[in-house]
């Protein structure tokens, strides 16, 4: 079975990623000068954090080798992390990091999912009516707005879409993910239904700028595939024009997206980490913000290493993808 | 007759043409492009002589203007008593408190008329290091003329978002040459040289393509001292860009060069001894260096908006320096965006040049593209 064995060889390659990258991702987290608690403990004082304890930052200092060579300082970052140990966050009173991904990486991958299925089901039907309707008035309109769609950085859209709803709308939904009163309660219906009424404003913020995109590559692809001599054929079937074009063409011109995927992540985990600083979410983004205006490197650093295993992930699942999508690389496997 | 030999001579004409005035003459032919390309010569020549174009100071403040409403609407031709003006004119702004809101509001002060100038004489500066002059653009003679408003303390928009854009548009082309030189190296010697250097650079490249640009931006912007001067924090910003970002070009030339290396004319250079670096130089890099530009231009947008997203987080540049990602600011507390609308204006700009960026590395790579030809 080719499939299988192009999984697991694909998933056996990223794991040497993995390690090269939390070693570049420690080296981050070694690049300011100093013994790290002794800056800690001078960023608390100074910032009215209180006094931190002596006993506290020999915590801090047994757990993480602080005295010890680059080698063992990062042997004791890395450790835990197959079991789940990430250390604890030195600018949150030591909580576990662990705790605090649990609390926000759902919601991150939540979020960014939901950004990238959103601009797929937007883009592809109007990137195909775009190739289909070449230079027609609506295709010209599409094109504009997508380049504008690109433009705006996702964040200033954010700050864009606060504005607009302080004066016009009812802006009680915008920005944070659910009430206030929902803060700490268990999930149950009336959270669930406020928390989707919150739910438009994020993902339309962060997907706008990749709908933008996938439509402009999808209208290029449909247009290189309806030239190609099988969709002559097709026509010359006698095939009605909708199959032609969504069963024939599409299916064809749809490949390059799906292996572009990869491509779209980075983008899109970039641009869900700025809106959801400027929106105030609760995921991930928001604590690297925080950790970094902390220096809290450590933290920082961990974050930075579960965004990039998040991105290998994505990248490994939109490679299968593509092997299952597109019957020629699954021949080449075979 | 005549038609029929005008059209030859335009096609032995077309045959004439090096391959860069065809360039050129498809170029033309992007509208789009083309009106983007005036547009942001406009803006860098604003922003080069920004002492001259800019109405005030950087970082003058008017104490009796604080939060004072943009003025671009108020300019009449015609006055209250229907008098028509060959010259503009703005009513004096006056600043009254509210009595119950205690906030400064700004009315027009309709018996004083202030006629809009161009070359007045205002602030003295010092431009560009050697010219000495006191006169600006445009403005008033008396009183004041704040087109885009102020701000907390008075300083006047305008002349923030030009000063500003110094940096927001300087720092996407000082990060790209940067970006260019690093990517155009690597690219060429793991196209070029191939077996174990090929393979060792693109794991290399395919691993910083992994960890997401802009978290990489902020944590390694975050790491610059807080007590460096601001100038300095400059420069280590359009650094970290340069540093970072030179993956996708890396693995395009590489691409490039690639298909190049095994072309006849690599084989006859070699051939006939040309050394391996006159073969990279005279050869290879003038066959990518169109593709280089594109994705250099394509790039320059994406250095402006990070720069633009660190600064209004606060992990970019700082005072007194300015920048469109720093006069945003002040919009993350959602009040003053409600009660001072106007101070979202530096957005435009910044929107206004990454479209014109993206249109023309658009029309770049359209040309570049053999196939439209």
């Amino acid at each position: 079975m080719g499939l299988l064995s192009y999984i697991v060889k694909r998933t056996l390659f990223s794991i040497p990623v993995i390690i090269v990258i939390s070693i570049l991702c420690f080296g981050i987290i070694q690049l300011p000068p100093g013994d790290y608690a002794d800056a800690y403990a001078a960023v608390a004082a100074s910032t009215g954090g209180g006094s931190v304890s002596k006993e506290y930052l020999e915590k801090i200092r047994e757990r993480y080798g602080l005295d010890q060579p680059f080698w063992i300082q990062y042997w004791r970052w890395v450790k835990g992390f197959p079991e789940g140990d990430f250390g604890i966050a030195m600018s949150l009173q030591g909580t576990p990091v662990t705790d605090l991904l649990k609390e926000r990486l759902p919601m991150t991958l939540f979020l960014n999912f939901s950004a990238l299925i959103f601009a797929l089901m937007i883009a592809l039907p109007i990137g195909i009516y775009s190739a289909t309707h070449q230079y027609s008035l609506l295709d010209y309109l599409l094109t504009f707005i997508a380049f504008i769609g690109i433009a705006i950085p996702g964040f200033i859209l954010a700050v864009f879409i606060i504005a607009i709803s302080i004066f016009w709308f009812d802006s009680s939904y915008i920005g944070r993910l659910y009430s206030n009163e929902f803060i700490g309660k268990a999930w149950n219906m009336d959270k669930t239904i406020d928390f989707l009424k919150h739910l438009p404003v994020p993902i339309i913020t962060i997907g706008i700028a990749q709908t933008s995109n996938t439509m402009r590559i999808m209208r290029g692809n449909m247009l290189d595939v309806l030239k190609q001599p099988f969709i002559q054929t097709a026509r010359s079937k006698g095939l009605s024009e909708p199959v032609v074009n969504w069963k024939h063409a599409a299916r064809i011109a749809i490949n390059p997206i799906i292996s572009r995927i990869g491509v779209y992540l980075p983008e899109i985990i970039a641009t869900e980490m700025l809106v959801s600083i400027v929106l105030n979410l609760n995921t991930i983004g928001p604590l690297f913000y925080d950790s970094l205006i902390a220096q809290d490197m450590y933290l920082a650093g961990t974050i930075l290493l579960v965004i990039s295993i998040i991105l290998v992930l994505g990248n490994l699942i939109a490679d299968v993808a593509l092997a299952l999508s597109d019957p020629r690389i699954r021949h080449e496997l075979n | 007759m005549f038609l029929k030999q005008n059209k030859i001579q335009k096609n032995e004409e077309f045959l004439t043409l090096s391959e860069g005035q065809l360039m050129w003459r498809q170029f033309f032919k992007h509208k789009v492009a083309v009106v983007s390309s005036i547009i942001l010569i406009f803006l860098y020549t604003v922003v080069i002589f920004a002492n001259f174009f800019a109405p005030y100071g950087m970082l003058t403040g008017h104490k009796f203007h604080l939060y004072a409403p943009p003025q671009i609407t108020k300019i009449n031709f015609v006055d209250n008593e229907g008098n028509f003006h060959i010259r503009p004119f703005i009513y004096r702004q006056v600043a009254v408190r509210d009595p119950k809101t205690l906030r400064f509001v700004y009315q027009d002060n309709l018996k004083q008329k202030d006629f809009i100038y161009f070359f007045v004489r205002g602030e003295p500066y010092t431009m560009l290091g050697f010219i000495k002059s006191d006169i600006h653009f445009f403005g008033v003679k008396e009183g004041n003329f704040f087109l885009l408003g102020t701000d907390i303390i008075g300083r006047d928009l305008l002349s923030r978002i030009i000063f500003g854009g110094r940096v927001s548009l300087s720092i996407g082309l000082i990060g790209v040459i940067i970006l260019v030189i690093i990517g155009t190296i690597v690219g060429t010697v793991s196209g070029y040289f191939g077996s174990w250097i090929d393979n060792l650079i693109q794991r290399i490249i395919e691993i910083i393509r992994t960890i997401p640009q802009v978290a990489l931006w902020m944590a390694l912007a975050s790491i610059i001292p807080k007590e460096w001067p601001s100038t300095y924090v400059y420069l280590g910003i359009v650094i970290i860009f340069g540093l970072i970002s030179w993956a996708g070009l890396a693995r395009e030339v590489r691409g490039k060069v690639l298909a190049i290396r095994r072309s006849d004319f690599i084989y006859a250079a070699e051939i006939s001894g040309a050394s391996t670096s006159r073969i990279i130089a005279k050869h290879i890099i003038p066959n990518v260096l169109s593709h280089i530009i594109v994705i250099a231009t394509l790039s320059i947008p994406i250095m402006i908006i990070g720069e633009a997203a660190l600064s209004f987080l606060g992990l970019g540049i700082k005072p007194p320096m300015t920048s469109w990602g720093l006069l945003l600011t002040q919009l993350r507390e959602v009040q003053t965006l409600k009660h001072y609308p106007w101070l979202i204006s530096p957005a435009g700009f910044i929107v206004v040049s990454v479209l014109c960026f993206n249109f023309i590395g658009d029309a770049l790579r359209d040309v570049n593209d053999p196939h439209s030809r």
